[in-house]
């Protein structure tokens, strides 16, 4: 490899051996296109006139008003399909095409970035092929069919806990034996190297876009800007953009489940401890062995044991804050956004928005300008929020 | 109260099997696979009928590297209770009625919780003498490498089709005890045939390193073993196909028994070069 991936200690490329070709070949084509004049050209022009880039910044006015803050929305929900894993489907699934690769396999929880892949393999004449652990593809058959009405084939994945590192698990099994034809499309900023860096480049696109609009509307930087982490790729695409301003508070927050203090929690920074999942050394959770747990949280895009690396080292290094707000209080915020502001925030953004308001309540807090990246919208939420509020529809 | 025997190291194991002109059988069971004492009721048979060295599998929540043979086997030993410290304990039952070569296969985040340097450590104080790690290529090992010299412990790596001659001499340089040839451009799992190319990959592998090389993933049958052994290979380490005459036999240990005594038998006769 030409990079070792790392981010301070976390990173790195724990895979077995049959991978590192293929991780070879992926790092130099990413380091070649990623600078490439047309394929920049090509990436923005899909960016732009397939995905519905540039999103806007938008200020809550209601809510702002009601907490005594400014609140800004960045509004990634309003992406195609409907969040912002589309960034990063559209610039891997076109890597995969300047590199030849004839089929793209990719992991998903609860079909977001299994339906963001589908449309791309569609849109480039690829074929996508998904693995969805089947106990998500019970719960999860709206976006299974999405998926299969964009031509991909979706594969249930009926080992371990049946969920998203099961799916996971099971596309690197079938990566190891088809590398040289097939590209693997991991769906955030956690695997081995390159993908956090390489997803990272792909979601920064946030980052950027955020930073120049705020300082347009207000001519000054935010104070805080807040983001939900699962595997953490919406979270530092927008951090991405502020990083190097210090003044500016960067926070992530985790899916608490029904609270850190109990085992049924998706809070892998808040609670977890470091250790090796998925190809990279960073926080997980995990019994006294090193064996994974399963992780829990309402929204299926924070139910994951693991965590990118990268946010591993923002919060050793004290760059970046991680909290976490529970099922019952993400959906307040679910509920909170679409009564005050008319906008259905996905129930992984619903966490952000939570944190946003907690924040805003604070004494100290008032009058400050908080920047929320809404990484996806409520449609896929609707029957699981209807159920948890205890409406029948 | 009779004396310990000492424990045969790999180097002096290939070069008994080598003066018999065999190749070595090394079979292999997940620890606590289906259960603590069954399991070491399979590890006495596979020594009573012709195991040259143990390679044992020690569970893991995630095997990335493995197919659903050894994921199963997993799953039940961690049904069976199966822990760090069991496996361990494992390991220093089996010392008790054998000394030859006892590998162990492990995930890195296992290594990794318990300490590098402890789980070392306890390796060797339980006589273990190598370690794989099946998801540490060696951008990442430079730490459990210097752990394995300090314990007098063997680091193996494994190299496949797909690893380039340069990345070979470089993985052999870290690597002692022997080389892990992947046959199969896949997951660990019986296989009816053994892919195209393992006999080139061999001699490739050989030409560029002076370690014993070791076969794995898909030998599941005596063909198999005839076939890498007389292509220069100086073993072979079995796994699914045994570990399916384990789940196909659940119910009656006394079959499963004898059913694994007659595979090994058929194995290590395989292994007779001509």
């Amino acid at each position: 490899m030409i990079n070792d991936g790392k981010f301070g200690k976390y990173g790195g490329i724990f895979v077995p051996e049959l991978l590192i070709p293929a991780l070879e070949e992926l790092e130099r084509a990413f380091l070649k296109y990623k600078d490439d004049k047309k394929f920049n050209q090509e990436l923005d022009y899909y960016l732009k006139e397939f995905a519905g880039r540039p999103t806007v910044l938008y200020y809550a006015r209601n809510l702002s008003k009601k907490f005594g803050c400014k609140i800004y929305l960045k509004r990634e929900d309003m992406l195609h399909t409907g969040a912002h894993k589309i960034n990063n489907t559209l610039g891997q699934g076109l890597l995969a095409k300047y590199m030849g690769k004839k089929r793209i396999i990719a992991e998903t929880g609860a079909g977001q970035h299994g339906i963001a892949t589908a449309v791309v393999g569609s849109l480039l004449d690829i074929p996508v092929e998904v693995y969805m652990g089947s106990e998500d593809v019970g719960r999860q058959k709206l976006n299974v069919f999405r998926m299969e009405l964009s031509g991909a084939r979706v594969l249930p994945v009926k080992t371990g806990s049946r969920t998203l590192k099961d799916a996971i698990n099971e596309a690197f099994r079938d990566w190891v034996a088809t590398e040289d034809t097939t590209h693997y499309l991991i769906g955030s900023t956690m695997g081995p190297h390159p993908y956090p860096t390489m997803v990272k480049h792909f979601q920064s696109i946030i980052g950027r876009e955020t930073r120049e609009k705020i300082l347009q509307k207000k001519n000054k930087l935010p104070d805080a800007v807040i983001a939900c982490v699962g595997g953490g790729s919406n979270s530092l695409g927008i951090f991405s953009g502020f990083i190097d301003d210090e003044e500016v508070e960067l926070i992530g927050v985790e899916g608490g489940g029904d609270g850190v203090e109990t085992d049924r929690t998706g809070a892998t920074l808040c609670k977890g401890t470091e250790g090796i999942l998925h190809g990279s050394l960073s926080f997980v959770l995990q019994n006294y062995d090193g064996q994974i747990s399963a992780a829990h949280s309402v929204s299926a895009g924070l139910d994951y044991p693991g965590v990118g690396p990268e946010h591993a080292h923002l919060k050793v290094t004290g760059r970046a804050k991680y909290d976490s707000i529970t099922n019952e209080e993400a959906l307040e915020g679910f509920e909170l956004l679409s009564k005050y502001e008319g906008i259905i925030p996905a129930l992984e953004s619903s966490h952000a928005v939570a944190y946003a308001i907690k924040y805003a309540k604070i004494p100290e807090n008032r009058g400050k300008t908080i920047v929320v990246n809404l990484s996806g919208r409520g449609d896929k939420d609707m029957f699981l929020a209807a159920r948890e509020m205890g409406v029948k529809v | 109260m009779s004396v310990k025997p000492v424990i045969e190291r790999y180097s002096q194991m290939f070069q008994r099997v080598k003066s018999k002109n065999e190749g070595a059988f090394i079979p292999f069971i997940v620890a606590g696979d289906p259960d603590f004492e069954t399991a070491l009721e399979i590890v006495k048979t596979y020594v009573e009928n012709g195991a040259d060295a143990l390679e044992i599998g020690f569970a893991f929540s995630d095997p990335v590297a493995d197919g659903p043979t050894v994921q199963e086997a997993n799953i039940r030993a961690f049904k069976a209770g199966i822990t760090t410290k069991k496996a361990f304990e494992f390991i220093k039952k089996i010392r008790k009625f054998t000394s030859i070569p006892i590998g162990i296969l492990v995930y890195y985040n296992l290594i990794y919780k318990m300490g590098i340097d402890k789980f070392y450590k306890t390796a060797a104080y339980n006589g273990v003498n190598a370690i794989l790690a099946a998801d540490l290529p060696l951008e990442e090992a430079q730490d459990v490498v210097n752990a394995s010299e300090k314990y007098g412990i063997e680091q193996i790596f494994m190299v496949a089709q797909s690893t380039s001659n340069e990345r070979l001499e470089k993985i052999s340089r870290f690597c002692s005890g022997f080389l892990y040839v992947v046959a199969v451009m896949g997951v660990t799992g019986a296989r009816k045939d053994l892919e195209l190319g393992t006999v080139q990959l061999i001699e490739r592998v050989k030409s560029h390193s002076t370690l014993p090389v070791v076969v794995g993933f898909g030998i599941s049958k005596s063909e198999h073993v005839k076939h890498v052994i007389s292509s220069e290979s100086d073993g072979v380490i079995v796994a699914s196909a045994l570990i399916n005459i384990i789940t196909g036999n659940l119910k009656d240990e006394k079959v499963m028994l004898d059913k694994i005594s007659a595979f090994c038998r058929d194995l290590k006769a395989a292994t007779q070069k001509k």
